[in-house]
This record gives structure tokens, C-alpha cells and sequence, in this order.
């Protein structure tokens, strides 16, 4: 009784923080990033051991971002049961919105050399800027629509699904529609998005040479910090009335509605937060990774981040952004090493994850085992207890 | 020969006027599943402050008739009216639930992931806004209601329990909890005894009847011993309409309603 009377007086945002074990860690590895890496990189000279070299600011870049979008993925999966396998889209989006404005960046210093024209409308023989390219010659403008664009479609998306009342397994499939859609439209060349070579070859952002490394330490240092506000939001987000609102529709979604809530509007909400987060994801990927291709609307990419999240920890939000990094060194690991390994060993890993590691990494770890949202309705039963199951099953049969 | 006229004018006096006191008035409602009528031109009416119980063996449409009241399902044909002017047909369970209809359901839900505190707390009147949540900090008459309510279900030692942990029984008068918090002016309970003990089964009597004072409920049940506990009319449901309504001695002295219990 004490105990609920100081956890609701206690400073709402003080409160969920310091409780937040896992969270804390990760800021704190964010903070130590932010200041050890570009060091490491800028000061360090590069024949020392603790050199960063440029093509690990890269990887760290990327993880970072693909950490943001498993990040905004656990939101809605592990916390409102919105399993989305077309997140890649809001992703991608976000991603073109920033390739536009590099392009417009690159100015006179194309091929062609056309000053407003990108090369690919000059090799398409365009005479006109499209209407859809007008200010993003402005940072801030393409930064807002990174945000608004994935929004947008999100909200008119949710709307009518979460109102026709689509859910679970046939919501998955229309999300997958959604990306496998948009897919096809930007490899259109008429679409005026450069068709399947995408946007590339970019100069400089904010008139900064995308290539040095001050560059591309500030560009790493804003992807954390923004994993880091995104972190603290969504933390926020659930830790809230409305989150154990969302946990609620997740378990019992008729009761919630017979409580008196109207169901899809949290939806709604929930889901357009977590497409505005990944779209931001990946605005800050593209000038890291310097091109944008309709690749990245590729069905099976968002399948990927799913598995993220569900190797690294479903509904603990941390979790998530280990799942991204864990996964995504392996990957890098694996194409380095034997390339034609990597999709089997996904597969494998993603089927190990389910049925010997339901919680994830994060709940294999006693420190955190009580930590997901998952668990308490979930199946239960630790992964020892499945493993030493599996294994009875195994010696039954031999 | 006028007998038959003068008895259907007599009836729709009679409703009319029932209409006119009802919190629920349910008339002439059918509702058919795939080519299965479910419920059968179902009428009765529920008068302010009133305790009722619904019998019927399984099937009889008990269940569909609450998904009816709540918004859960339209029906084909018929009236269903809160407090005589609200016509809930036209409805979705949101708004319902906030016009004041709560409802238990048959098998126990809860927030299983969720502390007991907190499922009271979620059914909490007030803000069910998505911002409002957001922004929501816990009132001090909030926590007192809660509180209030723990001391009636009787979960005051396990409010930070998740109720997922909770006993089949737990569940439901934590659901009831639920209710309670809503503040409903009707209650719809279907089966709230279902797993409970002889001694817990009492005690949901005597709670419902408590309830009953300051409010409306309808309570399905199949316990006859709970039913005669809860001391109140009867109606029974046949395939999908009204059988016989009364107190519960004459019903068990109804032929057809013999009929139909021992007829399986
Ligand atoms: N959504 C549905 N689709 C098809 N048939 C349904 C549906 N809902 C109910 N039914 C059928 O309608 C009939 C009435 O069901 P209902 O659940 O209302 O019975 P009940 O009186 O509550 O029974 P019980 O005592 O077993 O709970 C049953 O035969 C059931 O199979
Ligand atoms: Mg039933």
C-alpha cells in the first residue's frame, strides 16, 4: 500500500526512469557512445588499439538506426500486440525524404550538371522539377516530412484497419501488402524516386562532406542521441495510463472496449507514434549508408525487424535494440564469412528464439527474466524448463 | 371472441407503460447465425434498482442476448432501449459501456499482465481519452474508490498481484471489481459463479444483492442454489425467447420449464 502511494507521488518522469534498470543501461552506453566514439575516431591516432576507424562508424551508424526502427517495432508489438510486418515502408520513407534533400544537395556538381535537376530526371530527359521535390532543398522541410510522410500513411492506414477492426494475423498480412505496394511503386521509374537504383551518390548534408569523418561522427552521435529520446518517449508512452491501456487491448481487447475505450483510436495512436519513430530511423540511415533504394520497401526487411525484436526481447523496448544489434553483427559477421549461410542461420536462429528463448535474450538473463510485458500471460515457463522439455522429448524418441 | 384482441391491446398497454419505467427494454429481438436463430422475437424488461436472473439451459441464447444489450451484436430485428430512450442497437461497445451498461463476461477477463490495482484502476471512471491517458496522473478520490473496491472484492491483500496469478474465482469477482469502478447503472453478469466455491458462490450473492440496492443487474446463471440465494424474479430463456418469467418457485413448477431442463 506504501509502496503504490510513493510510486504514484514520486516524480512521474524521475520515477519510471530510475525503475527502469534495463533503460538505464542502455542510456548509459548511448551517453559512453557519444563521447568515446568520436574520440576514438577524430583524437585517437590510428595506429593506436583504440583507434575507431571510419568503416565502424558506419556499422555503428547503421545499427543505431536499425535499433530506432526494432525499437519503434516493440512498441506496437510487444505492448499494443500489433504485430506490423511492413514497417520497413515507414522506415524507407522516412529514408527517401532525407535522400531527397541530398539530392537537391548535390545542386550543379551531378554528371549532367543540371543545377536543380537530380541526374536521373536528366537522364530521363525531365525538364521540370516535380511538384513532390519542392522544398527539399530545405534541411528542416525534408527532416519534417521524414516525420510527416510515414505519419500520415500510418494514421490513414490505422484508421481504416484498427475501424474495420483488422487484427492479428490478417493485420500482418495487409501491412505486408502496404510495403510490398510501395515496393512496386518506387521502382517506377515515372514515380520520379530514381526507380530501382533509388537515390544515391550524395555530396554533403547541411553543406558538411558526408564523406569526412566529423561528419560522420555527428551523424552516429545524433543516431543515438535520437535512440535515446525515442527510448525515453516510448518509455514514457507505456509507463503511462495509456500504455497499460495498450498493454490491455494486447491481452483482452474486448474488455477493454466493453471498459469503455475506444479501441482503435489508442491504436491509431500508438501506431502512428511508432511510424513517425521509424521514419526518423530512416532519415538518419540514409546519409550513413548514402543511397536509398526501393529495396529497403522489400517485404522480407520487415519481416527482418520483427525477428529483431523477438531475439532480443519482445515488450521490453530494450530488448529490442539489443535484438537489433545482436542480430545485425551476426549478419554482418555472416556475409563477410559465408555469405549464402546468413538466411539459414536467421531462420534457425528465429526458430531457437521461439521455442527455446520465448522472452528473448533480455529474459534469458536472470537479472531481467521478470522484465518483459510479455510473460505474465504469455507461456510461461523458463527456457531451461522448455530446453530440459525438448530434450526429455528428444530421449523419448531415441 | 373480442378476448384475443382485448388481451394483445391489454399487452401492448401493459408495454407501453413498461416502457415508460424500464432501464432496459428488450422487444421483439431476433438474431440469427448462419440460418441459426440464436435468439427468437426475445422481449423482456428491466425495471430501475432491479435484481434478475436468467436461466436457460445451453444454447438458449443467454449469452447472445448480453452481446445484443452491449453492441457486441446487431440484431436482425427488434428494440433494445436504455432507460427507455436510448436506443443501443445503433451503438458500439464503447459508448455503451460509458452510457453506463458494464458487463462481466462468462468466461473471466482481466488484465492478466496487470496488477489488481491496476485493472481497477483502468476501469476507473472518468477520462477515456487517448491523451487524457497520456497526461493521466492517479487523483486522490481515484485511489480512495479503488481502495473502496478492494475492500468489497475482497482483494485488498493482493492488489499488487498480477492478475494473472489470480484464482478462477479471484478472477471473477475482480471483474466485478471492474464493474464497480465504471459506476454502471446496469450491470450484465453472465455466470459470475462459474469455479467458485460453495462459500465464495454465497458471498457473490450477497454481494450482487448488496449491488443490487444502488443499481440494475441482470445475472445468467446456471447454480440454482445461487439463484435462489440471490432472492429475485426469474426469467428463462428456450431457444432464444422467453419461457416463463417469475419467482423462482413457480418457474420450477412450470411444466415447460421442467420440460425443457429434464428434457436433456
Ligand atoms: N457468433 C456466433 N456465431 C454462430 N453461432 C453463435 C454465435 N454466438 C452464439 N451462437 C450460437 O447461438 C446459440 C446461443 O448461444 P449463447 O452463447 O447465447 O448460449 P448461452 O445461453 O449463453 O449458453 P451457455 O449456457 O452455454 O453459456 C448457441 O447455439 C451458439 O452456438
Ligand atoms: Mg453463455
Amino acid at each position: 500500500m506504501t509502496d503504490y502511494r510513493q510510486k504514484y507521488k514520486m516524480t512521474p518522469v524521475l520515477g519510471w526512469l530510475l525503475q527502469d534498470r534495463g533503460g538505464m543501461i542502455l542510456l548509459g552506453i548511448l551517453l559512453l557512445g557519444c563521447i568515446v566514439i568520436p574520440i576514438g575516431n577524430l583524437v585517437v591516432p590510428a595506429g593506436s588499439a583504440f583507434h575507431v576507424p571510419t568503416w565502424m562508424l558506419g556499422l555503428l551508424g547503421k545499427y543505431l538506426c536499425y535499433a530506432l526502427l526494432a525499437l519503434s517495432v516493440d512498441l506496437i508489438w510487444g505492448f499494443c500486440g500489433i504485430l506490423s510486418l511492413g514497417h520497413g515502408a515507414f522506415f524507407a520513407l522516412g529514408g527517401y525524404a532525407m535522400g531527397m534533400y541530398l539530392m537537391r544537395q548535390i545542386g550543379d556538381r551531378g554528371v549532367y550538371g543540371d543545377p536543380v535537376l537530380p541526374d536521373f530526371m536528366v537522364f530521363l530527359n525531365w525538364k521540370e522539377l516535380p511538384w513532390y521535390w519542392y522544398g527539399f532543398d530545405h534541411f528542416s522541410f525534408a527532416v519534417l516530412m521524414a516525420m510527416l510522410v510515414p505519419g500520415i500513411l500510418a494514421f490513414v492506414f490505422g484508421f481504416l484497419a484498427f475501424r474495420s477492426r483488422v487484427t492479428g494475423v490478417y493485420l500482418s498480412i495487409i501491412t505486408q501488402a502496404m510495403t510490398y505496394a510501395l515496393l512496386l511503386a518506387f521502382f517506377r521509374n515515372d514515380m520520379g524516386f530514381g526507380g530501382n537504383n533509388g537515390l544515391t551518390d550524395f555530396k554533403d548534408i547541411l553543406g558538411f562532406d558526408l564523406q569526412s569523418d566529423q561528419t560522420r561522427c555527428v551523424l552516429v552521435v545524433a543516431s543515438a542521441v535520437m535512440l535515446g529520446i525515442c527510448y525515453v518517449v516510448s518509455r514514457g508512452i507505456t509507463q503511462s495510463r495509456l500504455g497499460k491501456v495498450l498493454i490491455a487491448i494486447r491481452d483482452a481487447e474486448s474488455r477493454v472496449r466493453f471498459t469503455g475505450y475506444r479501441v482503435e483510436y489508442y491504436k491509431l495512436f500508438v501506431f502512428t507514434v511508432s511510424a513517425v519513430m521509424a521514419g526518423i530511423a530512416g532519415a538518419l540511415y540514409v546519409p550513413q549508408i548514402g543511397i536509398i533504394n526501393p529495396g529497403e520497401f522489400a517485404p522480407a526487411a520487415s519481416i527482418e525487424v520483427v525477428i529483431w525484436v523477438a531475439v532480443g526481447g519482445r515488450g521490453t523496448l530494450y530488448g529490442a535494440v539489443l535484438g537489433a544489434f545482436i542480430v545485425n553483427y551476426a549478419k554482418t559477421f555472416f556475409t563477410g564469412v559465408m555469405p549464402d549461410f546468413w538466411l539459414f542461420f536467421l531462420g534457425g536462429l528465429f526458430i531457437a528464439v521461439t521455442l527455446f528463448l520465448p522472452k528473448g535474450v533480455i529474459g534469458a538473463i536472470p537479472a531481467f527474466a521478470g522484465a518483459g510485458a510479455v510473460g505474465a500471460s504469455g507461456t510461461s515457463g523458463g527456457w531451461r524448463d522448455r530446453l530440459a522439455a525438448w530434450r526429455g522429448n528428444q530421449g523419448g524418441k531415441a | 371472441m373480442s378476448t384475443a384482441e382485448d388481451l394483445l391491446a391489454e399487452e401492448s398497454r401493459m408495454i407501453q407503460s413498461e416502457k415508460a419505467a424500464t432501464i432496459l427494454y428488450v422487444d421483439g429481438v431476433s438474431v440469427t447465425f448462419d440460418g441459426f436463430r440464436a435468439l427468437n422475437n426475445l422481449s423482456f424488461y428491466v425495471e430501475p434498482g432491479e435484481l434478475r436472473a436468467i436461466i436457460g439451459p445451453n444454447g438458449a441464447g443467454k449469452t447472445t442476448m448480453m452481446d445484443i444489450i452491449t453492441g457486441k451484436t446487431r440484431p436482425d430485428s427488434g428494440d433494445v432501449l436504455f432507460k427507455s430512450d436510448v436506443d443501443l442497437t445503433k451503438l458500439d461497445e464503447a459508448d455503451i459501456a460509458n452510457l453506463g451498461i458494464g458487463r462481466k463476461f462468462q468466461k473471466p477477463t482481466v488484465f492478466e499482465s496487470h496488477t489488481v490495482f491496476d485493472n481497477l484502476l483502468l476501469a476507473c471512471s472518468g477520462g477515456r481519452g487517448v491523451f487524457q491517458a497520456l497526461f493521466h496522473r492517479l487523483a486522490n478520490r481515484e485511489k480512495q474508490r479503488i481502495e473502496e473496491t478492494l475492500a468489497t472484492i475482497r482483494l485488498g491483500d493482493l492488489r499488487d498481484m498480477m492478475a494473472a496469478n489470480l484464482s478462477h474465482g479471484q478472477k471473477q469477482w475482480l471483474e466485478i471489481g471492474m464493474l464497480l469502478m465504471q459506476e454502471p447503472q446496469l450491470l450484465l453478469v453472465d455466470e459470475p459463479v462459474a469455479g467458485m466455491t460453495d462459500s465464495e458462490t454465497e458471498q457473490t450473492a450477497i454481494l450482487l444483492r448488496d449491488i443490487a440496492k444502488t443499481r440494475s443487474v441482470v445475472v445468467v446463471e446456471h447454480d440454482m442454489e445461487f439463484v435462489r440465494d440471490l432472492d429475485c424474479k426469474v426469467t428463462v430463456l428456450h431457444e432464444g425467447s422467453v419461457l416463463a418469467e417469475g419467482r423462482l418457485d413457480s418457474v420450477q413448477k412450470d411444466p415447460r420449464v421442467i420440460e425443457v431442463y429434464l428434457g436433456r
